[in-house]
């Protein structure tokens, strides 16, 4: 299969007086990938976004001789050059998504179909659609400002999503946002990016009408979204929506509990791409290498474990530690504490290798910047 | 610590509830809640927006009537003796209350009076604490969000609480920030500090030593994660994998491969239509994607070969299927998510 990449920036920079926000980065996205974008706070990756969506210019790239130039391409098309068609391909939700709090949620959709410059004709039909698979069909007359912070939040994906953009950009979608609300943000992006890639929009509403009758969560929704179904399967072909490629997403996250939940996982760092890969492939050079230790005192713990010379770095988890080991120290690691621990009066409860997560792997690279 | 002796608290048992209870009007907002809290413990509280936890909070404090049921708070009746519980707690909002037109210095003093502290010197030993030395001419709106938080803390700690209630204290903040945040938490505790903390993530749940779940009012469960893990968790988590048959390349081996690259004739991801399958499956409880695989819960009485034939006869055969530990999410999906 033909690699499509739907978000191609190659080289980009942007600097804000002297903070260079953005430096000589290049990230690829395909179609059907939900990419998350990690990092520390003033990484980049909200300034990244807006590059993405042409409401930042980038410092003109150097094409000097030996120097690539700057490319960003969405969907194939430049956003510098071809703004108003890169900007049709892409959906955009901001931190701080502004909605109108005395708009009902209808008018609200309303209003951004028709900035996006939507006709009636092209926004109506569709926009039940949408609200029936972010599960909000029954509040389309509730002013905005009624809706609870997560209802809030899939009215702002609904907002992004009424053009039937090609790519999704999120910056930190769910932040705030309680975790059951949060697993049913989730399931609406799995479903939206793993639907098909030729069919019409039809065949992800009757998944998601299947994927409610399932859920406990969202009961209530089941109705809706098997009318929206049914309503979408009435139609005729050439109106289906996501037409020929699956939805791209790229968002970014604090929480790397999500972050494990992307296809791919880019890492942030002052301004420039680290590392990437799939969260398997980013947490291998630390397996083996993580180990959690409980016990007491765990203050004694704590001191020993960082008193050895195989161990890089203790965190404190309540009522355990996790020690980050030195490559090829891990046995040896073992046998030390093994020993050391109950020769100093302190008690082990559970010293065993355990499975490492992203957040090991994000405290590793940023250690290994400073 | 020069603190050590106010911090030191003389009472062992630092929160005990007994059968807390909160109406409004016809809504059971806190439905009797017994709990107790022991000095240096650092103790979570996981729920859903309106589960009860805010609301649990400000009757420990003293600022809301229980409807019903009593609780005692650093050896004081939160009722009767609310001024002496707030004199020595310290409350920082999600909301950092901060002033955004005022420096950090300026913050801290005003929150500082507020408190009746007068000395210099614990300003200055505050700010030190909390690495926010020399930005005291620095505008709070002019700082990063982890800097915000820790002058939050900072103005929530300035009075020397023996307790220290946290609402979700770093939403929004970067693993490294928080990471730095939850060792000054660790710092405070070793001093005598006990900390009450509400979050929405289960990164932050691993931090705190016990970890309670709020729904509907009601706590669930509250013990420690590796517990809650182990014992709470009213049912098993499977780890599904997709595997793509590739007989060509392979000689006939089956080899698995990053699913999102190989798709079906039709276009559908095949992590979604395990996914369909999973959520149809009448042995499954939930199922949810996690990277490249999917994970699965389902009650206790399945086995592997119950969920391979239930899968089978959804027409799914080619997955691979992994009894795994269940993490702090799935347990808390479990019981607060139904």
């Amino acid at each position: 299969m033909m690699m499509m990449f739907v978000i191609e920036a190659s080289h980009l920079s942007k600097s804000f007086g002297p903070t260079r926000a953005v430096v000589d980065l290049s990230l690829h996205v395909q179609a059907g990938e939900i990419y998350g974008l990690v990092g520390p706070d003033g990484a980049g990756k909200t300034t990244f976004m807006r590059l993405l969506c042409g409401a930042l210019l980038p410092d003109s790239g150097r094409s000097e001789a030996g120097q690539p130039g700057t490319t960003i391409k969405v969907g194939g098309y430049d956003v510098g050059k071809q703004t108003e068609q890169a900007r049709a391909m892409l959906g955009y939700l901001p931190q701080r998504f502004s909605l109108y709090e005395d708009l009902t949620v209808l008018e609200n959709i309303r209003f951004f179909a028709e900035v996006r410059g939507l006709s009636s004709a092209e926004w109506r039909p569709r926009c039940m659609d949408i609200l029936g698979f972010v599960g909000l069909a029954e509040f389309v007359d509730r002013r905005a400002g009624q809706l609870s912070g997560g209802m809030k939040q899939k009215l702002g994906l609904a907002a992004a999503l009424v053009h039937q953009p090609q790519i999704l950009l999120l910056d930190e979608p769910t932040t705030g946002v309680d975790p059951v609300t949060r697993q049913d943000f989730w399931q609406l992006i799995i479903r939206l990016v793993g639907g098909p890639s030729t069919s019409s929009r039809s065949t992800i509403l009757r998944q998601a009408q299947d994927a409610y009758s399932g859920s406990t969560i969202l009961r209530q929704a089941q109705d809706v979204a098997q009318d929206v179904a049914q309503d979408a399967y009435g139609r005729t072909e050439h109106d289906s929506g996501w037409n020929g490629q699956r939805p791209a997403v790229l968002m970014s996250t604090p929480y790397m509990d999500e972050a494990a939940r992307c296809t791919r996982v880019g890492f942030m760092q002052r301004g420039r791409l680290m590392v990437e890969g799939t969260p398997a492939e980013l947490c291998a050079p630390l397996n083996g290498r993580v180990m959690e230790l409980a016990g007491r005192p765990q203050l004694l713990l704590r001191r020993l474990a960082e008193a050895d010379e195989g161990v890089q770095n203790v965190q404190m988890f309540g009522d355990r530690l996790h020690l980050r080991i030195r490559q090829g120290q891990s046995e040896a690691v073992l046998a030390r504490l093994q020993e050391l621990i109950p020769r100093q009066g302190g008690q082990i409860v559970r010293l065993r290798p355990i499975a490492p997560q992203l957040e090991d792997v994000f405290m590793s690279l940023l250690e290994r910047e400073a | 610590m020069s603190d050590q002796a106010v911090y030191q608290g003389e009472h062992q048992t630092v929160i005990q509830t007994e059968g807390l209870t909160r109406r409004f009007g016809d809504f059971l907002a806190v439905d009797h809640v017994t709990f107790s809290v022991e000095a240096g413990e650092v103790v979570g509280y996981l729920g859903p927006n309106g589960s009860g936890k805010t609301t649990t909070i400000r009757m420990l404090l003293g600022l809301l009537r229980p409807s019903e049921g009593s609780a005692r708070v650093l050896g004081y009746d939160v009722v009767r003796q609310s001024e002496q519980v707030r004199a020595r707690s310290g409350y920082m909002s999600q909301k950092f209350a901060l002033y955004h037109d005022l420096t950090v210095g300026e913050n801290l003093a005003f929150y500082a009076g507020v408190y009746g502290i007068r000395e210099r010197a614990r300003l200055t030993e505050v700010l030190e604490l909390v690495e926010l030395s020399g930005q005291e001419r620095q505008r709070v709106s002019d700082l990063s969000v982890g800097w915000r938080q820790r002058l939050a803390l900072a103005t929530a700690i300035v009075h020397r609480p023996q307790l220290l209630f946290l609402d979700e204290p770093t939403s929004g903040v970067d693993p490294a920030a928080r990471r730095a945040f939850w060792d000054l938490i660790y710092t405070l505790v070793a001093g005598g500090v006990t900390a009450l903390v509400t979050t929405h993530y289960m990164d932050e749940a691993e931090y705190c030593g016990r970890v309670g779940v709020m729904r509907d009012g009601r706590l669930l469960a509250l013990d420690t994660p590796s517990a809650l893990k182990q014992h709470a968790m009213p049912g098993l988590a499977w780890d599904v994998f997709t595997i793509v048959k590739n007989t060509i390349r392979d000689g006939g081996r089956a080899a698995e491969v990053s699913s999102a690259e190989h798709d079906s004739a039709d276009g559908v991801s095949p992590l979604l239509v395990v996914l369909n399958a999973l959520q149809q499956c009448p042995c499954v409880l939930r199922a949810g994607l996690v990277s490249d695989h999917l994970r699965a819960i389902t009650p206790l009485d399945v086995d592997e070969g119950i969920l391979r034939q239930r899968l089978a006869e959804a027409g799914i055969t080619d997955v691979r299927l992994e009894q795994v530990e269940p993490t702090l999410e799935d347990v808390f999906l479990a019981l607060a998510g139904a």
